[in-house]
């Protein structure tokens, strides 16, 4: 289980990155939410993977799941939807701006 | 427990929220507001700084709940000292917008009250999590103010920025994620002592953690493969966000001495001391390029940005020291370069809107309306900012080179040091003397500054003298701090004594 998580996170963050690198502002918001997704389950992992544990007190239950990752991917939650919104809208905006979508605001003409 | 501590953090976001609702009422209002808060916020400031120079460690724990479980905020020298600083030019920033910045968008006064309630909880929070939220905090207030005004230039530059800061946010997690995994807590005292206690098989998982952060408060803080995104950002933003932020990129800087003081520091076992082979290096090789930069400049505004770049440069290479000279050393020239920096960003707008359609381009133009009096104030600021005798940049550059004597690097500090010192004064001699001196004959078309515009960049450039008249104080006070981040036992034991505390006050409760 472990390592397929891992592999999940791992291929992720490569499709983040690879369209990161594509200086395009849809494709560069594209990558940050697959990125911020990757971020998202590794936090939550490293409350180490269990089933079918509580995460608030229970009377018939001596083990627990660990609560403070999930409160942690919550607010990393929140947070990354509030700057994706902005990232969006200013990426429209760039666009009407400089009258392009590449990250330079030029078309590159080597 | 001392309710003061949190103050920093409740002015702000109250004048702000109110600053919101009231705008539908008409400027003067706002200002009113806006100015009245952060005054009230620097004398506040002045207080907690009067409160710890003592040497105790103050801590606030949120809600009562004892560390490592609940939030905390800590006071010590230097996060006072970081306070006091950022208030202060807040204040200077904000008096220079009242004349007419505020009023080319909306907003610019609640963003600029949200810019502090962030800045102030970086500096305050001793929680690595919390740490992040208010970076994210400040970080959404500064890509609204550095927009302000709109254009083309704004847009292009602040794409970078929020890209690049969306990318160090989601490093930051990471890192974050990767120490909380191993360590189990993320209250830095905390985490400090369970890092100097870690087993060796985790040295290669916390070493990675370390390492991510240090990348990441190296893109704040403007570090050699990561400041691109800086000059292009502070030349072309509004004057008065171009002078806050003269205290943005000490965010990183403070983020990197303390972390790698108090929890990556001296007393790290596996991992001791694992920033100081990366830090000193690329510290001065960013002093190198930055001033590269500085030498290649087309304007004033890029030309004082890439100043910016290596003023970093010169106090991470007094911190990469990981000395009680390095570090006091950095300190006073922490104080030294944000104000000065900040008071340059407004006296080169002034210049620039006297000089009409020339603005602050490098090449002839027209005479400014008061050169006399404006080339007095540039002459001041250059020399302050190159660190020559008598002011206080002297003292700093002096103190470090000083402690860099015994050190291995001691022949590239010196050598690096002083070669980008004397480029910086070939790049200000030549601003000054295109500015003021090669004028095309016809008459000034600028209006004289007026007393809101002169009074930001004289009490800014004033703080550079009085750095030096109250030399003594001042570097024993940084001495004194650099003593409580190398030796942070006191800090950690501080922190972990509220639980005990709270288990002394309610034996049977579960704290």
């Amino acid at each position: 289980m472990e390592a397929l998580v891992a592999v999940v996170i791992g291929t992720l963050v490569a499709c983040g990155v690879y369209l990161l690198l594509r200086a395009r502002t849809f494709p560069v918001v594209l990558g940050l939410t697959l990125l911020s997704y990757a971020v998202n389950v590794f936090l939550f992992m490293m409350g180490r993977l269990t089933t079918g544990r509580p995460a608030v007190i229970s009377p018939d239950s001596t083990e627990y799941a660990d609560p403070l990752t999930q409160a942690l991917v919550l607010t990393a939650i929140v947070i990354g939807f509030a700057m994706t919104a902005f990232v969006v809208i200013l990426a429209l905006r760039a666009r009407g701006d400089l009258g392009t979508d590449h990250v330079d605001g030029r078309e590159d003409n080597p | 427990m001392n309710h003061w501590i949190i103050m920093p953090l409740l002015l702000p976001l109250l004048a702000g929220v109110l600053l919101l609702m009231g705008r539908k009422y008409e400027l003067t209002f706002q200002r009113w507001l806006s100015v009245i808060a952060t005054a009230a916020l620097l004398l506040i400031t002045i207080t907690l700084l009067a409160a710890a120079a003592g040497g105790g460690y103050q801590v606030y724990t949120l809600g009562n709940w004892p560390a490592p479980f609940g939030i905390i905020l800590v006071l010590d020298r230097l996060s006072a000292l970081m306070l006091v600083l950022t208030a202060m030019v807040a204040l200077f920033s904000l008096v220079y917008a009242l004349r007419g910045t505020d009023a080319e968008g909306h907003h610019f006064h609640a963003l600029f009250q949200f810019q502090l309630l962030g800045l102030n909880g970086a500096f305050l929070t001793g929680d690595l999590f919390n740490l992040f939220v208010f970076f994210e905090v400040l970080l959404i207030a500064s890509y609204g103010l550095l927009l302000h005004g709109g254009g083309a230039a704004r847009t292009r530059a602040g794409l970078h920025y929020v890209l690049l800061n969306l990318v160090g946010s989601a490093l930051f997690l990471f890192a974050v994620g990767i120490l909380y995994g191993i360590t189990g807590t993320l209250n830095m005292a905390d985490l400090a002592l369970k890092v100097s206690n870690a087993p060796p098989e985790h040295a290669a998982l916390l070493r990675t953690g370390a390492l991510l952060l240090l990348v990441v408060f190296a893109l704040k803080a403007a570090l050699l493969p990561l400041y691109f995104w800086l000059p292009s950002a502070y030349s072309t933003t509004s004057t008065p966000v171009a002078a806050l932020f003269a205290i943005m990129t000490k965010v990183g800087v403070y983020a990197i001495v303390r972390i790698f003081t108090l929890a990556f520091g001296v007393e790290a076992g596996v991992v001791a001391h694992v920033a100081a082979p990366w830090l000193l290096p690329v510290a001065l090789a960013t002093l190198a390029a930055g001033m590269v930069g500085a030498l290649a400049s087309q304007d004033l505004r890029t030309l004082i940005a890439y100043l910016v770049v290596v003023s970093v440069g010169m106090l991470l290479t007094a911190t990469g020291l990981f000395s009680v000279e390095g570090l006091s050393a950095a300190l006073v020239y922490l104080i030294h370069t944000t104000l000065v920096t900040a008071g340059m960003f407004i006296l080169a707008d002034i210049i620039s809107i006297q000089r009409g359609d020339t603005a602050d381009r490098l090449e002839p133009g027209a005479p400014v309306a008061q050169p006399l009096y404006l080339g007095v104030l540039f002459f001041a600021g250059a020399v302050a900012i190159v660190g020559m005798p008598p002011l206080s940049g002297f003292i700093g550059k002096f103190m470090i080179l000083q402690a860099s004597q015994g050190n291995s690097a001691m022949g590239w500090i010196w050598a690096i040091v002083l070669v980008t010192s004397l480029l910086g004064l070939v790049a200000l001699s030549r601003a000054g003397s295109v500015l003021f001196w090669q004028t095309k004959t016809e008459a000034s078309l600028g209006a004289p500054i007026t007393i809101t515009e002169a009074l930001p960049v004289v009490a800014l450039l004033a703080c550079s003298p009085l750095l030096v008249v109250l030399g003594g104080p001042v570097s024993e006070f940084a001495n004194a701090t650099a003593w409580q981040l190398l030796y942070p036992a006191g800090y950690i034991e501080s922190v972990l004594d509220t639980y005990a505390d709270a288990i002394a006050i309610d034996p049977g409760g579960q704290p």
